[in-house]
């Protein structure tokens, strides 16, 4: 890695390397300092405690405490990540339909819940839906609020797929006397799935990711283990939002990897037409991941 | 409709905390991205390790959960106090910490890529008629980096007025908490008040969003 040009460096000659090497020294004690610092606060109020860590090391902490909490992120995760993508599907090609009164609709739909926090649709199913009589569970709410917005940004990177696939494919299935229907199942929607598959994966990561914010509405999801169940039981809240942290870490980078897997092997495989990075920057690329 | 209208300077109140929340902590995470970029583009692979490290830690950790340590760990644990008396301040603050935090990586993800997407040829050709480090950053590489960066960015601008509601869970009274207050004082308006909220938002959102697209076409590299 460090000897190889960049756009903003050169190879490093014999004097570079010198001052590189002097630089990485005196960047190295700083950043030993600053862990130094934060490592002796967190010392001062007693956070490095051995029994403050002792619960994680015994297997009731982990099947009483947090498994559960685990099981509930990822059964919300899951339920709304299911839904988000038949509602992605639905309003991703109805905003493409030749018919106006179909997708001035959907698109509005779908630009009106991608412009609402997730927050505010959970609050909103709660209250909306006590409102109309229904009782709405902490599970309901977090998944509905999940699935909208979710569902929204999906429907846009379907749409950018699905546009993304070369105008060819779509004129010669019809040339062929396929039906629309027909050119869309068969011909552009395998493609475009196929082409926009990293970025749905790293979309359903920040899906959950999103399902913490059950958290503020009390649904006994994994953060709410590692914040309320845990600190409750053993007075250790930095601790235990740490190993949470972990937890958390874990499933995304594993699924982060498994986009990256999946955006490789679309890059090598011939039969996608569509060009996966230039679909990808069409619904917004990586930035995406923010939210 | 009437909640709506009564309640009229509460909710603007409420939006006036949003914006506070975006601009402090947009500020603030857009200096420490560029800084942590600045780290991950270096030739010193400490920095290059740190910066990875922070930006892979932060990004994939939700919101809520960095909000929450914040809030309870730093605030409340570590006796982390930007004010002695007033609470809501503190937490104010405390929220902005996470905030920025959080969106400090993602920033620095997108200089980095910016920076990336200036081809290899444009530095050698610049250092090939003799311009030095700093020539070539600041006439070369910076100019094309920066118009790539806009548009990325202003979507993150976008993310993060949203995110501002995360803020809600360490009890900042900005737009989303406080409509939840409004759901419970005016349990029959819970659609106009929601609908009203929702306006806000789009209020917010929308402008940026168009002027981010217009400069960043106005300015596109053409490649």
């Amino acid at each position: 890695m460090t000897d190889r040009a960049t756009v903003l460096y050169d190879v490093p000659g014999p004097r570079a390397r010198l001052r590189n090497n002097a630089l990485t020294l005196a960047f190295g004690v700083v950043l030993l300092l600053v862990a130094y610092f934060v490592w002796t606060k967190f010392s001062e109020k007693g956070q490095w405690n051995g029994e403050l860590w002792q619960p994680f090391l015994r297997a009731d902490t982990w099947t009483e405490l947090i498994l559960p909490g685990l099981l509930n992120t990822l059964a919300a995760a899951a339920v709304a990540a299911v839904l988000a993508l038949l509602f992605g599907a639905v309003f991703g090609i109805a905003r493409l339909s030749d018919h106006r009164w179909v997708r001035v609709p959907a698109a509005v739909v779908v630009e009106a819940f991608r412009a609402v926090p997730v927050l505010m649709l959970i609050f909103f199913a709660q209250y909306g839906g006590s409102l109309a009589g229904m009782v709405v569970t902490e599970f309901a709410a977090v998944v509905f609020g999940l699935t909208v917005y979710n569902g929204s940004v999906l429907a846009e990177i379907v749409r950018a797929g699905i546009l993304a696939v070369p105008r060819g494919q779509a004129e010669a299935g019809h040339a062929m006397g396929l039906r629309k229907n027909q050119v869309m199942r068969l011909i552009l929607l395998p493609q475009a799935v196929t082409a926009m598959m990293p970025a749905i994966v790293s979309q359903l990561v920040v899906l959950l990711k999103d399902t913490a914010l059950g958290f503020v509405v009390a649904y006994a999801d994994l953060l709410n283990a590692g914040a309320r169940v845990v600190p409750a039981n053993y007075a250790n809240l930095i601790p235990s939002v740490i190993v949470i942290a972990a937890v958390y870490i874990a499933i995304n980078l594993a699924l982060g990897y498994l986009a990256t897997w999946l955006e490789r092997r679309s890059r090598r495989s011939r039969k996608v037409a569509a060009d996966p990075a230039a679909a990808e920057a069409a619904a917004g690329g990586e930035v995406a991941l923010m939210r | 409709m009437e909640a709506v209208v009564d309640e009229l300077p509460v909710i603007l109140g409420a939006f006036w905390l949003t914006v506070k929340l975006t601009v402090v902590s947009g500020v603030i995470s857009l200096v420490w991205g560029i800084v942590l970029a600045a780290m991950r583009v270096s030739p010193l692979p400490v920095l290059r390790g740190a910066g990875a490290l922070y930006v892979n830690v932060l990004r994939n950790t939700p919101l809520t959960l960095i909000i929450v340590f914040c809030g309870l760990g730093l605030g409340t644990v570590m006796n982390v106090q930007f004010s002695r008396d007033d609470l809501s301040l503190n937490s104010f603050w405390l929220s902005i910490i996470g905030l920025s935090a959080y969106t400090s990586a993602f920033v620095c993800e997108v200089v980095r890529s910016g920076i990336n997407t200036v081809p290899l040829g444009q530095a050698e050709a610049a250092r090939a008629i003799g311009l030095t480090f700093l020539q070539t950053l600041r006439l070369v590489i910076l100019p094309q980096a920066v118009r790539t960066v806009i548009a990325p960015l202003g979507s993150l601008l976008n993310a993060l007025v949203k995110n501002t509601t995360v803020a809600a869970a360490i009890g900042v009274m900005e737009a989303a908490l406080r409509m939840k207050n409004l759901f419970d004082a005016h349990g029959d308006a819970v659609i106009p008040v929601f609908l009203g909220f929702a306006a806000g938002f789009v209020v917010l959102t929308l402008p940026m969003n168009l002027l981010a697209g217009r400069l960043a076409r106005r300015l596109a590299v053409a490649r």
